[in-house]
């Protein structure tokens, strides 16, 4: 167990940058998200992670920094982190890492995290793109970490960190002792909107690259190439057939029942 | 033939409908292998051996259960570095997921999240971007590990053997730092479960109200159904956030989804596009919803559905 002095808890948060959900989102001719076609903005899950790591450090003290994989423009979901008030930004960019699936993803932020070492790292629970929710689960495995997912609070108490975990029947209440990985659901806390002096402020604070050598990866271990799982085709759904709509007469409740009868619901 | 090995999901030894879900699917890929882990593997044997497990793998220890997640990965694994299955199924639960992530990184395998049909080479069809695009895609290391949406195809018995075989971990001391120190239930009432609901009736900002989900509950208790909410409703805190349905809620895919003064926003739909039909109440003719409406009202809610649920009623007799 590590003792942690409040002084020098460093606070690791992974965070996304995702298409704009009401964008309509398209794959490429390689098969994979086209990012360059829709507006991107902060998984909108990770801004409770942020927000989380933020309250940590106000209530221990210590470091908050977020970690990013992606494309150039993934800078801004950096800055947004920083001016909600993380100290510093790593961003990990290579043209590599185009086209990375899960595996891959958690292999680089792994990476990239534990060059850190971070006494608690924090995650959102999903991204709102790739929908998998594996992301986090797959860094706790790869670097042997406690894993506390699917948070709906956080208590970090001495070299302890205490959770409850949501479950298909309520709540389990998980303990593990730093460092360890953590993530959060929707509505742990209110995130915080950047202040005007937040936003001044972010623009002072470092951020710093790191690419495949930086990371000490090999091209062969991430990206496209190296997906362990493959995209054979993909085809827009075919619209649905119209269905029959009526306008209430006093009648729209039977009229329901009437179809719901005829599909043998009741 | 190979084996395909199945993780159960159940309850103290009470099977969930899905699992057979998985059992079916997994008959197209080789011979079903249930993975049996906690206490009641007695009885849930016939039920598994009923619908195609010509094994169940039973891993009781009660270590299993005392840290999140890790520990049934590492089940998996020891039976994927033994048995060599052609796949892993499993659920596409929050924490079967997470399960199934952790199981790809140990073995070195590639993963596929919720596949909505697995084919006899263990192509997986998934339907994403709300129900936009359909993808089909194969795992091209290791062992095809596929999670599956619940509701997927519909489970078929396939009476095979069902022969019990017990499985002993020796956990790595990773899996065991997590620890769970409490469970804590909380009520669900006497509905089913809204992920694996065969129907689910749903309420929007149409609903006005915390009192208006009143109507939505009776109409869900003449189906039988689940009750689901749009984020504008569980904002509002009208209804509790785990029932919300969307991009940032559960996914469904039952056989009939009612949505009641619901507009139909992109990631209300993200949740809920993939139904099999779906029926709409709404007052205002133009609200996308409609667009995805096998059956369609126009109106107002608190008189087309007290009407509806009263028909319903009467129907049932
Ligand atoms: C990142 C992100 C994630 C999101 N995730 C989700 C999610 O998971 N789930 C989700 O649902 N939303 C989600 N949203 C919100 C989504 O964009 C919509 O705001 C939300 O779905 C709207 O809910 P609604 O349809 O109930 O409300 P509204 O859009 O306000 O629609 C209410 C409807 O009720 C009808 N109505 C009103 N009164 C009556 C009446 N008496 N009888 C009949 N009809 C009536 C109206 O005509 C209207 O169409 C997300 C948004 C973002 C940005
Ligand atoms: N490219 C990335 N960069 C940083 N964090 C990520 C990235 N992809 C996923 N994550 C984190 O992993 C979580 C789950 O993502 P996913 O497994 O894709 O649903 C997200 O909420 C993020 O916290």
């Amino acid at each position: 167990m590590r003792e942690v002095d409040s002084q020098t808890m460093k606070i690791v948060v992974c965070v996304k940058q995702v298409p704009d959900s009401w964008a309509e989102k398209t794959l490429g001719p390689d098969h994979t998200l086209d990012r360059e076609s829709v507006d991107a903005v902060m998984n909108e899950l990770d801004e409770y992670a942020v927000e989380e790591a933020l309250r940590l450090q106000e209530a221990h003290g210590g470091e908050v920094v977020v970690v990013s994989m992606g494309p150039s423009q993934t800078t801004d979901t950096i800055r947004k982190a920083l001016s909600m008030g993380a100290d510093a930004g790593v961003h990990v960019l290579d043209d590599g890492l185009h086209g990375s699936d899960a595996v891959a993803t958690s292999l680089a932020l792994a990476k990239a995290i534990e060059a850190q070492g971070a006494d608690l790292v924090i995650f959102g629970s999903e991204s709102t793109d790739a929908r998998m929710s594996v992301v986090p689960a797959m860094v706790a495995e790869r670097l042997g970490l406690p894993q506390l997912t699917f948070s709906s609070s956080v208590a970090v108490d001495g070299g302890t960190v205490k959770t409850n975990r949501v479950t298909e029947y309520g709540y389990d209440v998980v303990e593990a002792p730093l460092p360890a990985l953590v993530s959060v659901v929707e509505k742990i806390n209110e995130p915080r909107y950047p202040s005007f002096k937040g936003i001044m402020a972010a623009k002072k604070k470092p951020v710093t690259t790191l690419d495949l050598a930086g990371l000490g990866l090999a091209a062969d271990e991430v990206g496209l190439a190296a997906a362990w799982s493959v995209v054979a085709d993909a085809a827009a759904r075919p619209p649905k057939a119209k269905g029959t709509i009526v306008t209430d007469d006093g009648n729209g409740g039977a009229a329901i029942a009437e179809f719901l009868s005829a599909q043998k619901f009741i | 033939m190979a084996e395909v090995l199945v993780l159960v999901e159940h309850v103290d030894g009470n099977v969930k409908k899905v699992t057979y879900e998985l059992l079916t699917l997994a008959r197209r890929i080789g011979e079903p292998a249930a993975v049996f882990i906690g206490n009641g593997a007695d009885a849930a044997i016939p039920g598994l051996a009923e619908h195609g497990a010509a094994t169940v793998y039973v891993a009781d220890a009660p270590e299993l259960l005392a840290h999140p997640v890790a520990p049934k990965a590492e089940v998996l694994a020891k039976l994927v570095a033994e048995k060599s299955p052609a796949a892993v199924l499993v659920a596409s639960t929050a924490e079967a997921k997470e399960v199934a992530a952790r199981l790809a990184i140990r073995t070195g395998s590639g993963i596929i999240t919720d596949a909505v049909d697995v084919a006899a080479d263990a192509t997986a069809t998934q339907s994403v971007f709300g129900g936009a695009t359909v993808v089909h895609s194969k795992v091209a290391t290791g062992t095809p590990i596929i999670t599956v949406r619940v509701n997927s195809t519909a489970p078929e018995a396939a009476p095979a053997a069902g022969a019990r075989v017990d499985v002993a971990v020796e956990l790595s001391a990773a899996a065991q730092a997590a620890k769970v120190v409490d469970r804590v239930e909380q009520a669900k009432g006497g509905r089913p479960d809204l992920a694996e609901a065969a129907i689910v009736v749903s309420g929007g900002r149409g609903v006005g109200g915390a009192e208006g989900f009143g109507v939505i509950e009776a109409l869900a208790d003449s189906l039988g159904a689940a009750v689901g909410a749009s984020r504008a409703a569980t904002d509002a805190g009208w209804y509790p956030h785990q029932f919300q349905v969307g991009q940032t809620g559960k996914t469904v895919a039952p056989q009939l989804y009612i949505a009641n003064g619901i507009s139909g926003a992109i990631q209300h739909r993200a949740g809920m596009q993939t139904s099999k039909t779906v029926v709409v109440v709404n007052k205002d003719a133009e609200a996308p919803i409609f667009e995805l409406a096998d059956f369609g009202v126009v109106g107002d809610l608190f008189a087309v559905v007290p009407q509806l649920t009263e028909e319903i009623t009467k129907r049932k007799g």
